[in-house]
């Protein structure tokens, strides 16, 4: 049976046409439905988990959204999210120039290095384009990118107030709809049977039910980034030293049970996006706001004062990226980015303030570095410095001679008081293993065959479109983009 | 260090603002925030007054409480704007005014119509107190019309002088070079948005009122406020220009435009203001300073009551009733006017101000 929630008295555009003719029924039948059937269930709450729902709504089904975080938490990730890479034909009003299908697979390529589904990605980004208006349509408002992102302008839209703005404006279109929403909705096990999705069991009672029967799932609840034991599987010890950039709701529970319960898994386990932030910075929820842009302004030392990595490789936006790892690899999984006071408007202002010495000796003190350690390691450095036209914007030909590691550009000798430090650790921001996925969003069981009535969207199977690598929004573009389609094919379902 | 703790707290949301700026596209506050690496008290009082108080900042921010890192620039602005009231009052021996304001309003305010009443009955006899009035020059038997002129003007330009004074301090210390001058389209734009509102708008959805969902009701309250005070006093100028150009004397006919203007008017400052006060207290708390609440409902209350004894006077100026109501709504406008430079009213020349401010900045990076 096939139960619709339309609340006559809300305008909503698209939902008269899709259910014009249908009979509704008011809320006050949610009592009834809890302990009854829905048609589709979505478990997670972010992006991906709000874009099927509404998509599975607006195809007519009984949609309930289990979130497990409370409230203020809500949607994972999303929350420090602030754009989306779409490909388009042409400026639009707020992004500047087109960004065809063909270019954003060539970036898509090269990021992961071939290390993706061609088939799933090409369909993908097809999708995307739909999706610059269907978010809009879903209450979403764009803007042009924000200050210091000007390099994303052309390829990617920026949510107009951020992550946040976005999933309330998810939220408030699909509490309008008649989708259900629960918060600190755990979900403790499914019952999966012969690669049909049969009930989802909850750690805390709603409407006095601990169990929730559907006749479709979209598992849209993301990856394993606050799981610091799971982490430790690959890490080891070190992972206790990770700070975790969002919410500690992250816990890829969901996933582990459906890989537990024969879904077909893709994506490296061991990998993940770190970057570097401020080792000040909270263990959990730190957001994009602990981020240091600097490196390329310095040099970056280890617990030992010794520098590990080319500070000068690659423009920033190509290399924060690897950072997070390079932390990782040193003792203690602790840096400190070192400059001085020439260039400290050079990048964004800093949510912490740097550590300041007037000289090495001091700095290095307040760092608990050896001092003398520091004093070489920067010597030599500034010795090394050949002289060139330092320009940050492009990669310049300001470069060390003679030292190991080498700095390939923008290598100015450090060498005008106060001296200036952030520690750095690395922060995970999320993970690359997922569940296996079709076109459809539908996913693959280990034997290889496709799931009955099993849809899969946004983080959880990320990994189907990116082996390795990252580039800006495309988290977005994947939970977007496979949401819709999830709730989609998960409402088709259900009404057949 | 500043030199208030509000002004510290808000030194502090702006450093965790300046490194997010997801909320740049939201109001002018952020725009002007990122031109700026560190924060004057100056700067703060400019932002605290330029911030309109719409609350989308505070429910798009991935930061507000109950986060650790405690962001709410919504409330952190209003404590800082009302403190900021009090610092540039002038002259600064009346600045405790902004103290216990709901008090400081409601006393003069009781006390203006008070004398007024007494006023008119001790200089007039019984008869002509509550006499029938009717015909040119009807008020002024209770009161004559050069008096009347004089308190007002004395009032008002007593008034004029302390706003000037205040406005003085505030926009040197906002950030422009002493002696520095507004240039017109800076002017100009400001007065747009403020007309319009244009950042009472949550990002464009409508500002956030009780909950996280957005409406324009307090927009529309504000509007049928601002603009019913623009009408009566529009109402007011015409009828002196009546009375020393023309030689015509108030009572004018319902259709003559100083009536016209002021019954419009009336009817916006008692829509509007009580518009204002629901919304004021469905407003979520979270959003609001609440040690504020008597300033703020003091300045209502003072619109509602002009708007209210305005009407009245109207529709019953043809009874007896006429004489002790001209002496409540002389005694309300003249409140009105001794307190704006010490009341809620402040709000709008502060924020034009730095309206004007934020203009010329824009202006300025533009053409940089």
């Amino acid at each position: 049976m096939y139960i619709f929630v339309y609340k006559s008295t809300q305008r909503l555009p698209g939902l008269i046409g899709v259910m014009g003719g249908r009979m509704s029924l008011t809320s006050s039948h949610r009592a009834d439905r809890m302990s009854s059937k829905y048609d589709v269930l979505v478990i997670g709450g972010g992006n991906a988990a709000l874009c099927a729902a509404i998509s599975a709504r607006r195809g007519g089904a009984s949609v309930l959204v289990l979130e497990g975080a409370p409230k203020f938490y809500r949607g994972g990730n999303t929350r420090h999210t602030r754009n989306m890479r779409c490909a388009h034909d042409a400026a639009t009003e707020i992004l500047t120039g087109p960004y065809t299908e063909e270019e954003f697979w060539q970036d898509l390529l090269l990021v992961t290095g071939g290390q993706t589904d061609e088939d799933l990605a090409r369909h993908m980004i097809r999708e995307s384009k739909d999706i610059l208006n269907w978010i809009v349509e879903q209450g979403v408002r764009w803007q042009p990118s924000l200050g210091g992102t000007l390099s994303l302008g052309r390829t990617n839209s920026f949510f107009l107030g951020g992550g946040r703005a976005m999933l309330n404006a998810l939220y408030l279109t699909a509490e309008r709809l008649g989708v259900d929403v629960e918060y600190d909705a755990e979900v403790t096990d499914i019952v999966i049977e012969d690669g049909m999705f049969l009930a989802a069991r909850l750690k805390r009672p709603i409407k006095g039910e601990t169990e929730i029967r559907a006749t479709s799932l979209v598992a849209a609840a993301g990856g394993f980034e606050a799981n610091i034991e799971w982490l430790k599987q690959y890490w080891g010890e070190a992972a206790d030293n990770f700070l975790i950039r969002g919410t500690p709701y992250n816990r890829g529970s969901i996933l582990k049970m459906l890989l537990d319960k024969g879904v077909q898994e893709v994506g490296d386990p061991t990998q993940c996006h770190a970057v570097a932030i401020d080792a000040r910075a909270p263990k959990f929820d730190g957001g994009i706001i602990t981020r240091h842009d600097s490196v390329v302004f310095g040099i970056v030392v280890n617990k030992h004062s010794q520098r590990f990595y080319d500070e000068g490789e690659d423009i920033w936006p190509k290399r924060y990226a690897i950072w997070g790892r390079l932390v990782a690899a040193q003792p203690d999984q602790i840096a400190h980015i070192i400059f001085d006071s020439t260039v400290v408007t050079r990048f964004m202002p800093t949510l912490f303030p740097p550590i300041a010495g007037q000289t090495v000796a001091e700095l290095a003190g307040k760092l608990e570095l050896d001092p003398a350690a520091l004093e070489k390691t920067i010597t030599e450095f500034n010795a090394a410095v050949r002289p060139g036209t330092f320009d940050h914007t492009i990669l310049d030909d300001c470069v060390t001679e003679g030292i190991t590691p080498p700095k390939t550009h923008w290598a100015r000798k450090i060498e005008t008081p106060p001296y200036l430090a952030y520690p750095v650790r690395p922060g995970i921001t999320f993970t690359y293993l997922g569940t296996r996925v079709t076109k459809e969003a539908r996913m693959l069981m280990a034997d290889g065959k496709p799931s009955a009535n099993m849809f899969a969207a946004g983080e959880i199977m990320a990994g189907n479109v990116l082996g390795k690598g990252y580039a800006a929004g495309m988290g977005m573009t994947i939970g977007s983009v496979f949401g819709r389609i999830a709730g989609r094919e998960a409402a088709k379902h259900a009404r057949n | 260090m500043h030199g208030t703790r509000i002004l510290d707290e808000a030194d502090r949301l702006m450093t965790v603002c300046n490194s997010c700026r997801y909320c740049e596209g939201l109001c002018a506050v952020f725009p002007a925030m990122e031109m700026r690496r560190a924060f004057s008290d100056g700067d703060l009082n400019y932002l605290a007054n330029l911030c309109h108080s719409c609350g989308a900042c505070y429910v798009d921010c991935q930061f507000s409480p109950p986060h650790e890192f405690n962001v709410n620039v919504p409330k952190t602005l209003a404590v800082a704007r009302a403190e900021s009231y009090a610092a540039y009052a002038w002259p600064q021996a009346l600045s405790g005014a902004f103290a216990r304001n709901g008090l400081v309003i409601s006393v003069i305010a009781a006390l203006s119509m008070a004398a007024f009443i007494l006023g008119f009955a001790a200089l007039n006899d019984r008869s002509v107190l509550f006499g029938v009035h009717t015909g040119p020059g009807a008020f002024y038997r209770l009161m004559p019309h050069n008096a009347m002129a004089a308190l007002f003007s004395a009032a008002f330009l007593y008034a004029i002088l302390a706003l000037v004074m205040s406005v003085r301090a505030f926009w040197r210390d906002i950030g422009t070079p002493i002696g520095g001058r507004a240039d017109g389209g800076s002017i100009f734009q400001a007065i747009r948005d403020a007309g319009e509102l244009r950042y009472l708008h949550g990002g464009g959805v409508g500002c956030y009122n009780e909950d996280d969902k957005p409406t324009d009701r307090r927009k529309l309250f504000h509007h049928l406020t601002f603009y019913g005070f623009l009408l009566c006093f529009a109402a007011t100028s015409v009828a002196t220009l009546y009375h020393y150009l023309l030689s015509r004397e108030a009572p004018y006919p319902w259709w003559d435009l100083p009536v016209v203007l002021g019954t419009l008017g009336g009817i916006g400052l008692i829509v509007g203001p009580i518009g204002l006060f629901a919304a004021k207290m469905r407003r979520d708390p979270a959003l609001l300073d609440e040690n504020r609440y008597g300033m703020d409902v003091g300045f209502i209350a003072m619109l509602f009551l002009t708007g209210f004894t305005g009407i009245a006077l109207l529709v019953l100026r043809e009874t007896a009733a006429m004489g002790p109501l001209l002496a409540l709504h002389l005694g309300a406008v003249f409140a009105l006017f001794i307190t704006m430079p010490y009341g809620k009213f402040v709000h709008g020349i502060y924020r034009f101000v730095a309206l004007v401010r934020y203009a010329q900045e824009r202006r300025s990076e533009a053409g940089s």
